[in-house]
């Protein structure tokens, strides 16, 4: 009888040794010495050509960082970080700077062709190009998508940016809006995550490299998905990648995140901040599919994620709905979080976790209830395997002034094995009478008799075990850009390689 | 050769004594029931042929076309043709019902070296099978087994057996829980599956069954052995005299 002994036995073993993505790309490249000093601060923003007030906003934020501790409030825990001892700055070398696709190194863009993103804008083209005779409809497995992609800290390459700017979509690296729209950088950038947020953000602030600029003009809706890959290349680097995007008012934009980092014992860093401002009338649905190195089966090395994401709805009827699906690192410390202020505003998140091995996940979202007639809807999916531990950790307020508050949070946990732990940490805090808040939470085990009936029809153990998890993160992963739900479904089967005999 | 053939099987669960030494010979064709009181090892049986764990076979041998199979995991005997309608059919939430059998229907092809079958051969397979059983396309819709009555449930096992086409089908107590319409449909489902090259054991409590699907050969299980083996005839026996008499043979 296979099960039992095989069971203990691949849990033992952990898929994440299997880490499909773990290669390093052999490139020079151009580095910051080691360490973190107002004078690394000051080459960044030299490299970057930035303008005077960007250097002093990062070395405002240097000199706040210096007196910020970690938070230690999350179920998470790890050696400490020796923040000297990271680059804060590695940029593939280039002669000239590439100013066409065709100039990039060919060693980077096989990277790209092996995580399978569309770089090149001929393959783009050819992905997104419907064969005779289909319509580009939702639904045909056609999408339209842009790819900006960051290879450690620099944007290498954007494609159908001049068919977005027929559409006068901005979408470009921050580093370059810094150079071309520095005003509108200027005022949305440090609104959202001001520069003293948390320890993380503000480190972010003083040495983020690169990232996404997006601005989506009044009533404009954005005629594909925008989408950006990142990848953590270099040995010891951090990645502070920094991104912000504005949706003004009456218009809509989708944009996806996916990011990948090769296999490496020491533990890279990986700090974003992301600023969603979404003003009357507009829409912005972000999505994230983070599949980072998550460390080996003893847990050694593997990512960690400590990320400050948060959309303002700072106008009435504004929306942001933030889907994510975390698979990778070895710590995830992340909370995508939505400020109602306007009026009639909603907040979504949708949350699909999944820890395997060693890994930790201290995860969840904030709805910040200040506008009358806010609503919200957080539904959450935690799945833990090996001897991981995954938490939701969420607060969902209302501020006295926002009447007719409303929110509906539902928590799932799912539990595949006997030493991992999934543990739900709601706060609530209600300031007014009005408001209805509503949360509801289960905890499940797949059980053997599922496991058995399934292989009984024909399925091995480990696409019963993807099976039974599809079907538990149905709700979210419905939610994610037609385009992209398969390759989140292959996602979720990879990353449970080895739960189960 | 026996399409399936059982010799002197002797099972422990969390150390006590299921099986004691059963022996049993099913031929393609035919039609085995096995009855017997609560307790004599009948669901044991069924749960050993299709592999599940927590059974320790500490002696015998179980061969499927003369191939012993118990080192098989159950996925792989699925895929040589072994079949077993639960009792309990667990809920998938979900997944849909039609996603369940494709993806059931294209493991098994795989691992037999088969291509997977197109979406419209899967659709038209489907369609017509679960027409047989009176299945609404609704129903395949939904989360496996989420929702539905017991019947359904049932009927869904059989939906699952006729799809999969298997050589041997162990049915354990499809007969419990169903009123008298659901069992004739039930009944009808598996009587259009009989064939000359596939076997049947039917595992039940009553006789009642065997009056809508009826079998070429009765067994009698009692502690862990089968103590007696007739025709249909030795069925309506145990109906008017229980299985008091077995238990005392056996004492």
């Amino acid at each position: 009888m296979p099960a039992v002994p095989q069971t203990v036995d691949q849990v033992r073993r952990i898929d994440v040794d299997q880490y499909k993505y773990g290669f390093v790309t052999d490139i020079e490249s151009d580095k910051a010495p080691k360490g973190l000093s107002e004078d690394i601060v000051r080459f960044i923003s030299a490299k970057k050509n930035e303008p005077e007030w960007m250097l002093a906003w990062r070395l405002d934020a240097y000199r706040r960082w210096l007196t910020m501790r970690e938070p230690r409030w999350a179920r998470v825990s790890h050696s400490p970080i020796d923040y000297q001892n990271i680059y804060y700055y590695a940029a593939p070398k280039k002669k000239d700077g590439p100013k066409s696709l065709e100039e990039i190194d060919p060693e980077i863009l096989k990277t790209y062709e092996k995580l399978g993103i569309p770089l090149r804008e001929v393959a783009v083209l050819e992905r997104v190009t419907p064969p005779e005779g289909e319509s580009e409809q939702e639904g045909n497995g056609y999408g339209r998508v842009a790819v900006d992609a960051v290879f450690d800290s620099v944007s290498v390459a954007t494609t159908f940016k001049q068919e977005l700017a027929k559409a006068g979509v901005l979408f470009m690296p921050i580093s370059e809006a810094l150079q071309t729209h520095p005003e509108m950088v200027k005022k949305y950038i440090g609104t959202v995550v001001p520069i003293s947020d948390n320890f993380y953000a503000t480190l972010n602030s003083a040495v983020f490299s690169d990232g996404s600029f997006v601005y989506v003009p009044r009533g404009v809706r954005c005629p594909m998905e925008l989408s950006t890959y990142f990848r953590i290349n270099e040995r010891d680097t951090g990645q502070f990648e920094r991104t912000l995007i504005i949706a003004d008012k009456g218009s809509y934009v989708s944009y996806l995140e996916g990011c990948t980092a090769p296999m490496r014992d020491e533990n890279q860093l990986h700090a974003a901040v992301v600023e969603l401002i979404a003003l009357e009338d507009a829409e912005i649905k972000y999505s994230t599919i983070q599949n980072w190195y998550p460390g080996d089966a003893t847990g050694r090395g593997g990512v960690y994620n400590f990320v400050t994401k948060r959309g303002d709805c700072r106008g009435k009827n504004s929306k942001i709905s933030w889907t994510q699906l975390e698979t990778g690192s070895a710590i995830t410390w992340k909370y995508p979080s939505c400020i109602l202020r306007g009026d009639n505003a909603r907040g979504e998140f949708y949350s699909i976790a999944i820890s395997n091995g060693h890994q930790q996940v201290d995860s969840g979202t904030k709805m910040l209830h200040l506008g009358k007639n806010t609503t919200s809807r957080i539904i959450s999916k935690g799945i833990a395997a090996g001897r991981s531990n995954n938490t939701y950790r969420g607060l969902v307020m209302a501020h006295p002034r926002a009447k007719g508050a409303r929110n509906f949070t539902n928590c799932d946990s799912l539990l595949i094995g006997d030493k991992c732990g999934a543990h739900t940490v709601p706060y609530i805090e209600a300031k007014n009478s009005s408001a209805v808040f509503e949360h509801e939470a289960t905890t499940s085990k797949i059980s053997e008799d599922t496991l058995f009936y399934c292989r009984q029809r024909g399925l091995s153990a480990e696409d019963a075990v993807a099976l039974v998890v599809n079907g538990f993160v149905k709700d979210v992963l419905q939610q994610l850009p037609m385009e992209f739900a398969v390759e989140a479904q292959k996602l979720i089967s990879i990353s449970l390689e080895g739960s189960v005999g | 050769m026996h399409l399936l053939e059982i010799k002197n099987l002797h099972v422990e669960v969390d150390g006590k004594k299921i099986l004691n030494g059963l022996e049993l010979s099913v031929g393609a064709g035919s039609v085995h029931a096995l009855m017997g009181p609560n307790g004599s090892g009948k669901s044991t049986l069924a749960h050993v042929l299709a592999g599940k764990a927590d059974y320790v076979v500490t002696q015998g041998e179980v061969l499927l076309d003369g191939e012993d199979i118990l080192a098989l995991a159950p996925e792989e005997r699925a895929a040589k043709g072994l079949f077993l309608a639960f009792q309990y059919p667990l809920e998938i939430p979900g997944v849909a019902t039609m996603t369940f059998l494709r993806t059931a229907l294209n493991a098994q092809r795989k691992q037999r070296g088969e291509a997977e079958l197109s979406t419209p051969e899967f659709l038209k397979r489907v369609r017509e099978v679960a027409g047989k059983l009176g299945i609404e396309q609704e129903m395949l819709r939904r989360g496996v087994n989420v929702g539905f009555s017991g019947g359904e449930k049932k009927r869904n096992e059989i939906l699952q057996m006729a799809l999969l086409q298997p050589r041997l089908c162990v049915l354990d107590e499809t007969d419990s829980g169903l009123d008298i319409d659901a069992l004739k449909t039930v009944a009808d489902g598996v009587n259009a599956l009989r064939s000359p090259a596939r076997g049947f054991i039917m595992i039940t409590h009553y006789q009642r069954l065997l009056n809508y699907i009826v079998p070429d050969v009765v067994h009698v299980l009692s502690r862990g052995r089968i103590v007696k083996t007739g025709n249909k005839e030795l069925a309506l026996d145990l109906e008017a005299t229980g299985y008091v008499q077995y238990q005392e043979e056996m004492a």
